[in-house]
């Protein structure tokens, strides 16, 4: 990697920071211990379940909302303070600055998930008084979501880089919810016939398989995860990331910023 | 910017009073509208379409609405309802969101069986619920118990409560005692040869002392049961032949009926009451007889197991 990107990344995952995202942490931190104590009280045996589903669906969530809200203005932000065009006029090429800004937010979600998979464990640790072997499984829904969370950023990227904020931000979250029902989509196309059966499937491959990259509910029950479905997983969100970015670079490089 | 200590300590002041004044609003508010935390309707009813609602995040969803179903069951039941309408689809939205979640079939059926005011008193509901999991967890035995246990206890339904424990009993780690169920079960149901092979399965086995006594004692039961049967029906041809009862197996023995007098499988004789029934001689040494006890025969309230070896 080049220094330029690192430094750009760097700075994007600064900036981050600065504008407060990992007070979420906070958020998060009472939203476990709260289930922790509280879901013995109120309900039957799923303390452990509770913990497993909260944190993982909270992760998740607060890493998308993150991931969309800090992602639609890394290109626009950097037009409308006019700060794009100082680093522009050094020598930093413009996909460097787009994949430097990925990187960047992406740092900053791995960092946050982080620090948010030790308060899973440490409640996980509360309600079960010790860990089991399958709580290693929850790593792997970490894993899935991290991945879930660099699609989402390419893709908010993507639309940063032609789009307002706004817009931006409403393409991204639908994409998010699109790509939620990618399964039912592709049953959908299975069933149709003629040019719908085409159209739904070029959409049913256009938009990001998210529902596979969902494990929460299966982690929770202690079943493990087949280790081809973390390998085409990965695989799977490593090309799609590419091909979103790709698409911004192509977009960046063609914009005129005058 | 000016900073005032003033503005700052009644800033304060008044945020506290007012979020004082908000708790005690919020109080007379659900005290006027008692229950409406959880009303009697159900918003959204169709499983498929929350689970669809759910972005994939059904697992919590599941957990909230368990929770739910708990909480609805509890307050109603503390407060002796005997009307639990949301109860069951409650419970249909819990176990589509997650049909994993064996706890909420296992204790969701429990609520749904008993009659009120122990449950719902919807044991067909709890039937179908227990049913629908065993069809998502078909490994799991302790759904196939659950089922033998609402049919035996709600439904009186022997040869179904035979039928589940018998499926499950033979699922890997299911619990020894299964097998013993499914016997008894069956024996109750008058389906011998099922009861004597579920038996006899069990006590070959297990590796474990309590439940291969227990089983044996099953098997002496139905033993002696049969025995019983088959030996009224010579002391009532005697009768009918002779116009008088026997005054023992051994009047039977004389008149060519038996080559000898038959034993119990404990090895004691068996003896023919005063008004010609068939008994067996000490049924406290017998558990789970159903026939050949005296007329009025209280068992032990605890039965007597002796040690099968």
């Amino acid at each position: 990697m080049s220094p330029r990107i690192a430094y750009i990344a760097a700075n994007t995952f600064r900036e981050a920071v600065r504008d407060r995202v990992l007070y979420n942490l906070i958020a998060f931190a009472v939203l476990m211990s709260g289930a922790a104590i509280l879901v013995g009280q109120i309900s039957i045996d799923i303390e452990r379940l509770v913990v497993v589903n909260l944190g993982l669906t909270a992760v998740s969530l607060f890493g998308v909302v993150i991931a969309i809200f800090i992602g639609i203005g890394l290109v626009s932000k950097e037009i409308d303070k006019r700060t794009l065009y100082t680093v522009l006029s050094r020598p930093v090429r413009r996909w460097e600055f787009i994949v430097g800004k990925f990187l960047g937010l992406a740092g900053t979600l791995a960092v946050n998930t982080v620090c948010m998979a030790i308060g899973v464990f440490a409640a996980l640790l509360y309600v079960s008084n010790r860990f089991q072997r399958s709580d290693g499984w929850v790593l792997v829904a970490l894993y899935f979501i991290v991945l879930q969370f660099l699609i989402i950023t390419a893709l908010a990227l993507l639309f940063s880089s032609f789009s307002s904020p706004l817009l931006s931000a409403v393409f991204a979250f639908s994409l998010f919810i699109i790509g939620s029902f990618s399964e039912d989509l592709r049953g959908f196309a299975a069933i149709s016939h003629g040019v719908t059966r085409w159209v739904a499937t070029l959409a049913a491959y256009l938009v990001p398989n998210l529902s596979a990259l969902n494990v929460i509910a299966p982690v929770a029950h202690q079943q493990p995860v087949a280790g081809q479905l973390i390998a085409f997983n990965t695989a799977y969100a490593l090309v799609y990331t590419g091909m979103a970015l790709c698409g911004a670079v192509l977009i960046f490089e063609r914009r005129n910023l005058k | 910017m000016r900073y005032s200590h003033k503005v700052t300590l009644a800033a304060s002041g008044l945020l506290i009073v007012c979020m004082a004044a908000s708790m005690v609003c919020v109080h007379q508010v659900e005290r006027m509208r008692a229950g409406a935390t959880l009303e009697e309707v159900l918003y959204i009813s169709s499983p498929k379409m929350l689970k669809r609602m759910s972005l994939g995040y059904s697992g919590l969803l599941a957990d909230i609405y368990w929770t739910r179903a708990v909480q609805y069951f509890g307050d109603k039941h503390r407060r002796g309802g005997s009307n639990y309408k949301l109860l069951a689809p409650l419970l249909e939205i819990t176990t589509t969101l997650d049909p994993q979640l064996i706890v909420a079939y296992e204790f969701g059926a429990n609520f749904l069986a008993p009659r009120p005011p122990n449950g719902a008193g919807l044991p067909q509901k709890a039937i179908d619920l227990v049913q629908s999991g065993i069809r998502s967890n078909p490994q799991e035995w302790r759904l196939y118990y659950q089922l033998g246990f609402i049919r035996y206890m709600e439904e009186n339904d022997y040869a179904g409560a035979a039928d589940a424990f018998a499926r499950g009993s033979t699922l890997p780690d299911a619990h020894p005692w299964l097998k013993l169920l499914a016997a008894q079960m069956a024996q109750h149901a008058g389906a011998w040869d099922t009861a004597r092979m579920l038996w006899v399965t069990t006590f070959t086995t297990t590796k474990d002392a309590a439940i291969r006594a227990n089983a044996a004692a099953h098997l002496r039961a139905l033993q002696s049961d049969r025995d019983v049967m088959a030996l009224q029906v010579f002391v009532d041809q005697y009768q009918n032949d002779t116009g008088h009862l026997p005054r023992g197996l051994s009047d039977l023995v004389s008149a060519g009926m038996l080559r000898g007098v038959p034993v119990d499988p404990l090895g004691h004789p068996y003896k023919i009451g005063s008004t010609g029934q068939v008994e067996v001689q000490s049924p406290d040494d017998l558990p789970f007889i159903q026939k050949g006890t005296p007329p009025g025969y209280a068992p032990p309230q605890r039965p007597k197991i002796l040690p099968s070896d």
